[in-house]
């Protein structure tokens, strides 16, 4: 696969369909790395012209701006805008719920002005233009799926059924844990808890969380979101079950059910 | 004898009126104590906010049982409202019963639905009483209920039920003293409620129900002024303030955060220099975040009084779900208890006078502060819109722009964001490297 950057696009006085936000778990995290190419493996068969910024995509400032330091945020933030507005972007996908967040909601007022899509309504909308075709029957054929709200795909933005389209596609059963949709439970990770120790408590927000997954019986814990991925990984492992509780992507879990 | 009455009546309501009228106003003042800002969204999705959560009580529903008993108490209370006005009228006129020729039969029905309301509302009151004290449901358990703000709480439930009580006895002496065809007690026709009620007072003297009618009038009337004069001191104030909190509420996605203006221009004029030449030179410094009242918006105030601690936004937090310290209730009842502390600091001294406190570690320590995961859960669970997340984040701005107070980790990932452009320690250079992995 040869993924072409913004850079090249314009050098050939060419533009793409969309540019692929990767973030910096989907850029240098190891797990989340493995979502990226799952989701632009699935552009590819899709045959969307997409680009991504490569070594220009800079942090959108999220977890600085939660933390407090409105400065770091502003440094960024202000660059990705010059370099996405030196390109013309007009329309954004990510992988990432915060930096989807970010540069729908908090871009605008700073002059960044596009059309912001999260993966999973991208995905829900390749399936329903028939763009992709999903295998039948396949590797999840009646197998239990619980699906995770990311607090910032969710109750930030209100986007609680795309990424539930896209897993009934799936020949598998969706189950629901007990606080989902805009009861969900937090992972733990946003307002850059991520970065940091968690304050003294009786136990970890992803110990609560990936308990509550597990408990509904499922086998594939669907995530969104890079960070909840770390933290639902983690919390299937301190509940014992890594071995037959598996936390993925929904854009991983497409990509493995994609036919020809 | 009946202008003695009269008399007694126009002073008390006075006075009760004069009394909430200052205290409101002192709220208001308090209020205003916050910075301005805008409200963002147009009229029309405000009202809808205010149609929806204030008036329809649209997430009261997410927990259907308790939402129809709390509609019960709401609707008895502003319905009643109604028979309240007649109450003020005959008192001040010296009439009875003032409004029956005006409704001729309508007004038993009227009455009638009333009596129902005041049953369902001392039906609600007591569950509600019985889930605070002997379910004890952990939400009214917490810690930072504590005190006055549990013994708050009931002493409404019981005002309340008292006061629904009052009314039927009322009326029910009413009743009896009708068919006995008493002076000044016209026939009205049967009351719902009351009208089975009469056998209980059956067996008292014209006189004795005369006496139990007045006195029950006048507690009645008495105790909805004293309650009136009680609801700012309280937490049961979100009946008023509810509607003007859900109305100035943010329409936007919870998601956004407010932008810092000043922030944005300084590094604007970092990153491009050229543009601070026509830049014209300011003297003042600004203030980054929150650490008291006034650097609070009056939203955020609004926010404060508005709350009635329910605690489903405490309930609903992860941060305190796993034993942190943080309740976002907490947040709201620190905020209006240091709001009210301002405000009787200006009353006594004209002026505010440093005392040397202040919202931030006097009230709310960083450690709450520090167990935020920003989800929005408690945003999402306030039936009256409240926000405590707002007023969190610009803590946390505080903390870090003003003070340099981060952790070591955080501020590990402000240099790494500031210098590889991640929050990690990664090669800027390495950020393409997996799409030439395979």
């Amino acid at each position: 696969m040869t993924i072409k950057t913004m850079a090249e696009y314009a050098a050939g006085g060419e533009s793409p369909e969309v540019l692929f936000w990767v973030g910096c778990a989907g850029s240098f995290d190891q797990r989340a790395q493995k979502i990226t190419k799952a989701f632009a493996t699935i552009l590819e068969k899709a045959g969307i012209r997409f680009a991504i910024l490569g070594k220009e995509e800079s942090c959108t400032g999220d977890p600085a701006r939660r933390a407090g330091n409105e400065f770091i945020f502003q440094m960024m933030a202000q660059n990705n805008i010059q370099v996405l507005n030196g390109y013309g972007v007009k329309k954004i996908v990510t992988a990432c719920p915060h930096c989807f967040n970010i540069m729908r909601n908090e871009y605008p007022e700073l002059g960044g002005h596009y059309e912001v899509i999260h993966h999973t309504t991208f995905l829900q909308q390749l399936i329903d233009e028939g763009k992709i075709r999903l295998l039948e029957g396949g590797s999840f054929k009646g197998k239990k799926i619980t699906y995770h709200d990311s607090c910032y795909l969710g109750r930030a933005n209100n986007i609680y059924e795309a990424p539930r389209k896209v897993l009934e596609a799936l020949d598998a059963e969706l189950v629901e844990m007990k606080r989902c949709r805009s009861n969900g439970l937090c992972c733990g990770a946003g307002g850059a808890q991520m970065f940091k120790e968690e304050e003294k408590g009786t136990t970890r927000v992803n110990f609560e969380r990936g308990r509550e997954a597990v408990d509904t019986g499922a086998s594939v814990i669907a995530a969104n979101c890079p960070f909840c991925m770390t933290m639902l990984t983690d919390g299937v492992k301190e509940a014992g079950k890594e071995e037959s509780v598996q936390v993925l992507d929904i854009a991983e879990i497409i990509a493995r059910q994609l036919g020809d | 004898m009946h202008i003695v009455q009269q008399l007694l009546f126009v002073i008390a309501f006075a006075a009760a009126v004069y009394l909430f009228a200052r205290k409101a106003g002192e709220i208001r003042r308090n209020i205003l104590l916050g910075r301005d800002f805008t409200p963002y969204g147009t009229p029309a999705e405000r009202w809808r906010n205010v149609l929806l959560l204030a008036f329809g009580q649209q997430k009261m529903f997410r927990k259907p049982l308790v939402a129809v008993l709390h509609f019960f108490v709401y609707a008895g209370f502003i319905i009643i409202n109604l028979e309240i006005l007649e109450i003020i009228l005959d008192g001040v006129l010296g009439t009875h019963r003032l409004f029956t020729p005006l409704l001729g039969v309508l007004y038993p029905v009227l009455i009638g639905c009333f009596e129902v309301l005041a049953v369902l509302v001392i039906l609600g009151c007591a569950i509600f009483l019985i889930r605070r004290n002997i379910l004890k449901l952990k939400r009214f358990m917490g810690r930072d209920l504590d005190g006055w703000p549990r013994s708050d709480a009931n002493y409404i439930l019981i005002t309340e039920i008292v006061l629904m009580l009052l009314f039927l006895t009322m009326n029910t002496a009413d009743q009896v003293l009708q068919t006995r065809g008493a002076d000044h007690y016209m026939a009205t026709g049967n009351f719902w409620i009351s009208g089975l009620l009469t056998p209980l007072v059956d067996g008292f003297s014209t006189g004795g129900l005369v006496a139990l009618e007045r006195t029950c009038w006048w507690l009645h009337i008495l105790g909805v002024l004293a309650f009136l004069n009680y609801l700012p001191y309280s937490k049961h104030l979100h009946i008023v303030l509810a509607f003007p909190n859900t109305y100035y509420t943010d329409v936007r996605p919870w998601g956004k955060m407010e932008n810092m203006p000043a922030v944005q221009k300084e590094v604007q004029l970092m990153l491009q220099p050229e543009l601070a030449a026509s830049e014209p030179p300011s003297d003042t410094v600004p203030k980054f975040g929150a650490k008291d009242i006034p650097d609070l918006t009056w939203k955020n105030l609004l926010d404060a009084y508005s709350c009635t601690e329910c605690g489903r936004c405490t309930a609903a937090c992860p941060a305190n779900i796993t034993g942190k310290k943080l309740s976002p209730r907490k947040i709201m009842m620190d905020t209006r208890d240091r709001a009210e502390e301002i405000g009787n600091n200006i009353k006594k001294n004209g002026s505010f006078q440093d005392d040397g406190k202040a919202l931030l570690r006097d009230y709310i320590s960083e450690e709450e502060l520090r167990a935020c995961t920003s989800c929005n859960a408690c945003v999402q669970e306030c039936p009256v819109a409240i926000n405590p997340l707002h007023i969190i984040l610009q803590l946390r701005r505080h903390l870090v722009m003003e003070e340099s107070s981060a952790p070591a980790e955080w501020n590990m990932m402000f240099s790494n964001i500031e210098n590889n452009m991640a929050p990690w320690k990664f090669s800027p250079d390495d950020r393409d490297k997996w799409a030439l992995e395979n």
